[in-house]
């Protein structure tokens, strides 16, 4: 009798408190949704692998190639850049398309160079006269460079058969000793066939087995940098955690609520207004403190360069710690109790962090979710501190993020001060 | 300790006018009218739920009256002017916890407006006045129930109000504690300063107030001094407190046919001369009843309480 009675004492307890119902079902559903959609590859939303080709050879070979690599249902190949106000751009060369990888345009760029028609296969000894495919990549973007790189393998055996038989072949006649003249006729017969079942087009891009084709690759962004990773992870983890500690330190209008001290302070001189400024100032003061800690630890621990970027680090900074504030005040002043706010905030922050790339780099999400990612802060911040500390970017960059974040910081404001009015009479 | 304002106004420190106050369906105040004297303590006196609270929270600008006026020293309740010379006592205790006595002290001046020496000087006021001196460094939250009302108090009087409300300031306080804040309490009266003083204690008002309020149903039913108001209830009568044994309903049936009142299995009557007591007492033992204890009282507060209501004041 006893025990069933704990149980249903503590289900009663449970069905009332809506913010531990909320955490207990619909936090878990909502997560999975996330990582499923990310990670489970959705038919339809699969993420795609960005990739800008500069064809500098225009051979045939060439052609194929990209058109092989075009045909690639994994990949998004552009060849020059989105058109600017409908006026087409002209085709990428190899400056412009290392100029696009650096500011993240696309994690990969490949530039095949003048003269890689004539001798496209890399089959047989190494010819250092040979031009080769150079594969320019931003290294902060550890999946597309390898996928990249094992695709244009994959689109070089199903597109140009013939030509790696046709060279096999030549190897085979000069360090062999040659074929009889039959055996000549039923080689030259099979690349006849070869030919003219790509022509036909009956070759599809899953077909086709062996080749190779030389690529150097080369790293563009962050060459310099000790670890790729740290910058994204500073701000990532960083961002999520301001976002916590901000409502949080929010909260404590809630206290202030519940024990009498909101009502003693808004008798004085201090309106409510005043009070939820000064709020935001302390937040912000808090959450911007949080940063330079842990960009000082990412400097003395994995000597994240901060020193050269001291400048970038306060604008984003601050930018970013204004904003996260502003966000705290506005779920305090939504909820009721802590408890609520304690519910309310792990649940927003959880899938803003999720879907704001705290957790996984956005590049990894689907493409509609990249989209849904700029609704939070934690995107427009890592984007902030990405441009900084990776691409080395000037702080004139920094304008659409800063524009946005205290946008945010004065929208919430607003809102939150708005909200507040319910506790300042009754 | 604070002192009240030195400077003396011919205004009166508080006028309520015909005040109501509605929350949905329940009006918490209804049509009360008020004025306090210049250096008077006037005690507002009623059960939870009486109205008091919220009477005083819409004189201290936190409730938006429906209608009627309060004016303090002149000026609307929720002006500027009002806020400077008001000072509240809230019934909760409204402090830092984390914060020391005198981080609680500093933090409500400069909410006041108050800085440099003249906060110090507040502060230090405040601290000897509730006798907190010695305990100033100390975090709020290791302090005793009693010291945190004291400090309570205090925070409510460091800007150098002219006119004090409080609000049932020794609610769940010890009596040696409540009898400390008593003390603070006179003296702070003896000073000149006008006070309005919430309680649902009859013993409180006694002895604190000069005139008291009688609050029930958000209205004032009765107005004067502790004197005065039995006066008017009782006269010079006393009150008779009988306990019989035997059945309730026989007690109270003959109770109310000698026109007393039943009252916690007790029969209470009102008496002009004590030698009524005898005629009463005959008359009980002839409707057979046996008297277990008899005593007679001088009505107080909560007699004329119960006389006005019917009601006991801690109902």
């Amino acid at each position: 009798m006893m025990i069933p009675a704990i149980v249903r004492t503590a289900m009663v307890s449970l069905r009332r408190d809506r913010g531990a119902l909320a955490l207990s079902f619909v936090l878990p559903v909502v997560f999975f949704s996330i990582f499923a959609v990310i990670f489970g590859g959705q038919r339809n939303s699969t993420p795609k692998v960005k990739l800008l080709v500069a064809d500098e050879d225009r051979s045939p070979v060439s052609r194929r190639l990209v058109e092989g690599l075009q045909h690639e249902g994994s990949l998004v190949v552009n060849t020059r850049p989105d058109p600017v106000k409908e006026v087409e751009q002209p085709e990428y060369s190899a400056a412009t398309a290392e100029a696009a990888v650096k500011t993240g345009a696309a994690a990969v760029a490949l530039v095949i160079p003048h003269g890689f028609g004539e001798s496209p296969i890399a089959v047989g000894p190494a010819n250092s006269d040979r031009p080769t495919i150079q594969m320019l990549e931003d290294p902060s973007d550890v999946i597309a460079p390898q996928v990249i790189a094992g695709m244009l393998q994959k689109v070089a055996m199903t597109s140009l058969p013939d030509l790696m038989a046709e060279q096999g072949s030549r190897y085979f006649d000069q360090f062999a000793g040659g074929l009889t003249k039959e055996q000549h006729e039923r080689l030259n017969d099979g690349l006849r066939f070869l030919r003219e079942r790509q022509a036909s087009g009956a070759a599809d891009s899953g077909s086709g087995s062996g080749g190779i084709i030389a690529v150097t690759t080369r790293t563009v962004v962050g060459e310099k940098k000790n670890n790729p990773m740290i910058s994204f992870y500073a701000a990532a983890i960083g961002v999520m955690f301001l976002l916590f500690t901000a409502s949080g330190a929010a909260g404590a209008l809630l206290d202030e609520q519940e024990s009498g001290t909101l009502d003693r302070v808004l008798s004085s001189r201090v309106t409510m207004t005043k009070l939820m400024l000064g709020k935001l100032a302390y937040n912000s003061l808090l959450a911007f403190s949080q940063l330079v800690v842990m960009f000082l630890w990412g400097w003395a621990v994995f000597k994240l360069d901060l020193w050269s970027h001291i400048p970038g680090f306060l604008v984003m900074g601050v930018c970013t710690a204004v904003a996260v504030a502003a966000f705290g005040l506005l779920l305090a002043s939504l909820c009721k109790t802590r408890a609520q706010l304690g519910a309310l905030s792990t649940l927003v922050i959880l899938v803003m962090s999720s879907i704001g790339g705290s957790m996984f780099p956005r590049y990894l999400m689907p493409e509609g979710m990249q989209k849904a990612g700029l609704f939070t802060i934690n995107a427009w911040a890592i984007d902030g501190f990405t441009k900084i500390f990776w691409r080395d970017e000037p702080i004139s960059h920094l304008w659409p993020q800063v524009a946005v974040l205290l946008a945010i910081c004065i929208g919430l404001f607003l809102i939150a001060r708005r909200v507040a009015r319910r506790w300042e009479f009754s | 300790m604070p002192s009240p304002a030195t400077s003396t106004t011919n205004s009166v420190p508080l006028r309520v006018g015909a005040l109501v106050k509605r929350f949905g369906g329940l009006t918490a105040v209804d049509g009360i009218t008020l004025e306090l004297r210049s250096g008077e303590c006037l005690g507002l006196l009623g059960p939870n739920g009486a109205g008091k609270s919220t009477l005083i929270r819409s004189i201290v600008g936190r409730v938006i009256p429906d209608g009627g006026t309060i004016s303090v020293f002149g000026a609307p309740a929720d002006s500027t002017a009002a806020r400077e010379t008001l000072g509240w006592v809230p019934q909760e205790i409204a402090l830092y916890p984390r914060l020391s006595c005198r981080e609680n002290l500093q933090s409500f001046g400069r909410y006041h407006g108050i800085s440099g020496a003249a906060l110090d000087q507040a502060v230090k006021r405040c601290l000897d006045w509730a006798t907190l001196t010695d305990r100033a460094d100390d975090l709020v939250a290791n302090l005793s129930g009693g010291m945190k009302r004291r400090l309570n108090m205090a925070a409510g009087l460091v800007q150098q109000p002219k006119l004090v409300l409080m609000d049932e300031p020794t609610v769940g306080v010890d009596p040696q504690s409540r009898n400390h804040i008593f003390e603070m309490i006179e003296k702070l009266h003896a000073d000149g300063m006008s006070l309005i003083y919430t309680t649902h204690y009859m013993e409180e008002a006694e002895r604190l107030c000069d005139r008291i309020a009688i609050v029930d149903h958000g209205k004032v039913i009765a107005l004067g001094t502790n004197a005065e108001l039995v006066q008017s209830a009782f006269g010079s009568r006393s009150q008779v407190l009988a306990r019989f044994a035997g059945g309730a309903e026989r007690i109270s049936a003959w109770v109310e046919q000698r026109g007393g009142k039943a009252v916690d299995g007790a029969a209470q009557f009102t008496v002009e001369h004590p030698t009524e007591i005898a005629s009463l007492l005959e008359d009980s033992a002839k409707a057979g009843l046996e008297l277990l204890d008899v005593s007679l009282r001088k009505p107080n507060l909560e007699s004329v309480f119960l006389h006005l209501t019917g009601r006991e004041l801690r109902d």
